[in-house]
């Protein structure tokens, strides 16, 4: 799956769970920038990117994530893992 | 785009709610629509439909959201025919996430949610306090979500029952129905197959719990460790979430998890289904009878696919033993349509198993509002189960009321998505439910009975009607707070109570509580009226006052009054008063206190207010006999 196409999904999944149709992703995008990207709202993420991409993040990944791009970069990484 | 390619989890699949139709493209611009809807009454229908699609646990939350949002704005206000559930949710871990999926939930079973949600793990101070916020929020139902980290780590079974029961304890003294959720089953197990030989393992704890839980009578379970067993435990549970933040149920389940507890709420308000409408060719047999004949459909051994359909006849027939009603809507000559009921070796379901058998070539929309009219059911009570994608599609546009399950295509699977849809999620099962489907049956007999009599009194005669009353017993009053809770339209006031206040009533001196019980020539009806006297100064009030419309046009209401009337004097009462409270069903009795002879004192809003002098008043005379069994308790005229 190309990077364009994981971006524009997970543009849909941003959308849906912070309730805002205009919302667009940057690389260096961080919950500072989003209201409402609390620890629920976190977990809405995270649940609904292993649903929506079929993928499993690990304890690990989660604690570590930095950015938006660096979350992309991981999903992008475990698709290609499956040969997606 | 998204959508379509959505859900691809590895090697398992999603849960869905998959016995609903599929959501419709335009869904989230329904969604953004509702708020311009007429009224509060239109947006809570338009609500209610969006939440009858097989929707995910996103879409649940957003759903849920913009409910919230349309409250906010003052759009969505609540009506008086609306039913509504004040529920505390009280747990030791995360529920947060469970909330949108359990309103969304109660949406789907036609009741508004409101809900109390305890503080983090305090559960048991907040039921100890009378001072606390659990307290004034008066629940009618209390949710304990308790997770198994909680209840099975460093205690034994036995502990863990003890703290429940004091839990259970206080929540009855709060006037509230207890829920109970189950214990997951998430901890690894230490023995294997043979776990319960280390008793104090927390896997063995959980099933040791779930297996007493199950065992005790006046609770409600929300069983979501059977959820669990049937979907897989990784569904419901992922230990990465548990550690980060403590949310025992999985978020991509809360829906789920939200519908089991929805239809438990529907269950307590009365809004099951009651009854299961069968098409025939390719529902209840394989083949077309009508093209076929009777040696050419499937059914039976010999075939996969003919074992199949004896598979569903036979769940169908064990629901109707336990009180679902069935009936059947096919297009078909008669006929052809009653051929294999008749003489066919492998039908499992006969002719009298079926309480209303429609074949015509009318469509089936007409069919199932007469099929309601015959059995006296609301269209919201059906269930209409259809192979034909045309035929439930027609149903779900021209009758929403209406409850449409996807059938797949492999009839092996009819049973399971039945059960799935939990339409006919119920409590208890009391006797009558056991007879109910015979019930109907004698019915039709009686109007076939009463189409051959000439005159309404000689059929009155033949029925040979005894009618039998008592004052609440302990036997009776899980069938009397069904009635409180289901009875629409053949019902005064409309009030609902629980089976605590109900039992509250019964021990409580200044009421005089009864129930009716109707036996004629085709059988025993049941407990079919229940009235609620209330000393109120030098009267007697009619507080509640409902019947079953099975046994209408009877002249039992008449019987009903002579009796009531009868033990008010008795009791010292002057007058006998009662109200009429109008909803969206009851216009039927609307007239009912002016035609036995009430005097109207006062209309507010549609609301009578009626009376009824005691001092001279004579009963009138009816065609049954009366076996009046309430003074035997003798605390009717106790005062």
């Amino acid at each position: 799956m190309g990077q364009q196409e994981i971006d524009a999904r997970l543009t849909e999944i941003f959308r849906d769970i912070f309730d805002d149709d205009a919302l667009t992703l940057r690389p260096e995008m961080t919950a500072a920038d989003v209201p409402d990207w609390d620890s629920f709202n976190h977990i809405n993420l995270i649940v609904a990117t292993e649903a929506k991409f079929g993928v499993k993040f690990q304890t690990a990944e989660i604690e570590s994530l930095k950015n938006v791009g660096h979350f992309e970069e991981l999903i992008a990484k475990k698709l290609a893992a499956q040969g997606r | 785009m998204v959508e379509s390619r959505a859900y691809l989890w590895p090697n398992s699949r999603v849960i869905q709610l998959s016995w609903l139709p599929a959501k419709p493209q335009h869904w989230s611009e329904r969604l953004r629509g509702i708020a311009s809807a007429p009224d509060a009454s239109a947006r809570w229908a338009e609500c209610l439909a969006l939440s009858r699609y097989r929707i995910d646990f996103l879409e649940t939350a957003k759903l849920d959201r913009e409910m919230q949002r349309l409250r906010e704005r003052g759009l969505l206000q609540p009506e008086d025919s609306r039913p509504t559930l004040r529920l505390a949710v009280l747990a030791s871990s995360t529920v947060q996430h469970l909330l949108a999926g359990l309103r969304i939930g109660a949406l789907r079973h036609g009741i508004e949610l409101l809900i109390h949600e305890g503080d983090y793990g305090q559960y048991r101070q907040e039921l100890m306090d009378t001072r606390s916020s659990l307290h004034a929020f008066h629940p009618e139902a209390v949710l304990l979500a308790l997770d198994s980290h909680h209840l099975a780590e460093g205690g034994s079974a036995d502990s863990s029952l003890e703290i429940l029961r004091a839990c259970w304890q206080q929540i009855r003294g709060l006037g509230a129905v207890v829920i109970q959720q189950t214990l997951l089953p998430v901890h690894p197990r230490l023995m294997g197959s043979n776990e319960q030989a280390l008793a104090d393992s927390p896997a063995a704890v959980v099933e040791s719990v779930n297996a007493a839980l199950r065992r005790e009578p006046h609770i409600t379970l929300l069983a979501i460790d059977a959820a669990a067993a049937s979907d897989g435990i990784a569904q419901w549970h992922d230990p990465v979430l548990w550690h980060r933040a403590k949310q025992e149920v999985h978020p991509r389940v809360s829906h789920i998890y939200g519908e089991l507890a929805g239809r438990l709420f529907g269950a307590l308000r009365g809004r099951s289904r009651k009854c299961l409408v069968l098409d025939l060719d390719n529902t209840l047999w394989g083949g077309v009878i009508g093209d076929d004949g009777l040696e050419g459909i499937h059914l039976g051994q010999g075939t996969a696919i003919g074992e199949a359909y004896v598979a569903f006849q036979r769940y169908a027939q064990r629901l109707a033993r336990r009180g679902v009603i069935l009936a059947v809507c096919s297009k078909n000559d008669e006929n052809n349509a009653t051929e294999p009921f008749n003489r066919h070796p492998e039908m499992v379901l006969k002719s009298a198993d079926i309480a209303c058998f429609v074949a015509n070539w009318q469509d089936k929309a007409s069919n199932l509002r007469t099929i309601a009219k015959r059995l006296n059911l609301g269209l919201d009570a059906l269930v209409f189960a259809d192979d034909n994608p045309f035929e439930r599609n027609l149903i779900c546009q021209e009758l929403p009321e209406v409850a449409v399950p996807e059938l797949p295509d492999d009839p092996s699977f009819y049973p399971q998505i039945i059960a799935d849809a939990g339409y006919f999620e119920a409590l208890a099962v009391t006797e009558e439910d056991r007879e109910r489907g015979t019930q109907y049956q004698a019915n039709l007999a009686r109007e076939e009975l009463r189409a051959g009599a000439t005159d309404l009194e000689g059929y009155l005669r033949g029925l040979q009607m005894q009618l039998i009353v008592h004052r609440f017993d302990a036997l009776g009053i899980p069938r009397i707070a069904q009635l409180i809770n289901k009875t629409n339209q053949f019902n005064l006031t409309t009030r609902r109570y629980t089976q605590e206040e109900v039992r509250a009533i019964a021990a409580d001196g200044s009421f005089i509580p009864l129930q009716f019980r109707l036996l004629d020539r085709f059988g025993d009806n049941g407990t079919i009226a229940v009235l609620i006297g209330r000393r109120v100064g030098d009267a007697v009030d009619i507080d509640i006052w409902l019947m079953s419309c099975r046994v209408l046009g009877r002249e039992v209401e008449q019987a009903c009054l002579n009796v009531m009337a009868a033990a008010a004097h008795a009791a010292g009462a002057a007058r006998l008063t009662g109200q009429y409270r109008p909803t969206a069903k009851n216009a039927m009795v609307r007239d009912l206190y002016r035609r036995l002879g009430f005097t109207l004192l006062s209309d507010e809003a549609g609301t009578t207010h009626w009376e009824l002098l005691l001092d001279r008043w004579q009963p009138v005379p009816v065609i049954m006999q009366l076996q009046d069994e309430s003074l035997a308790a003798g605390t009717a005229t106790g005062r």
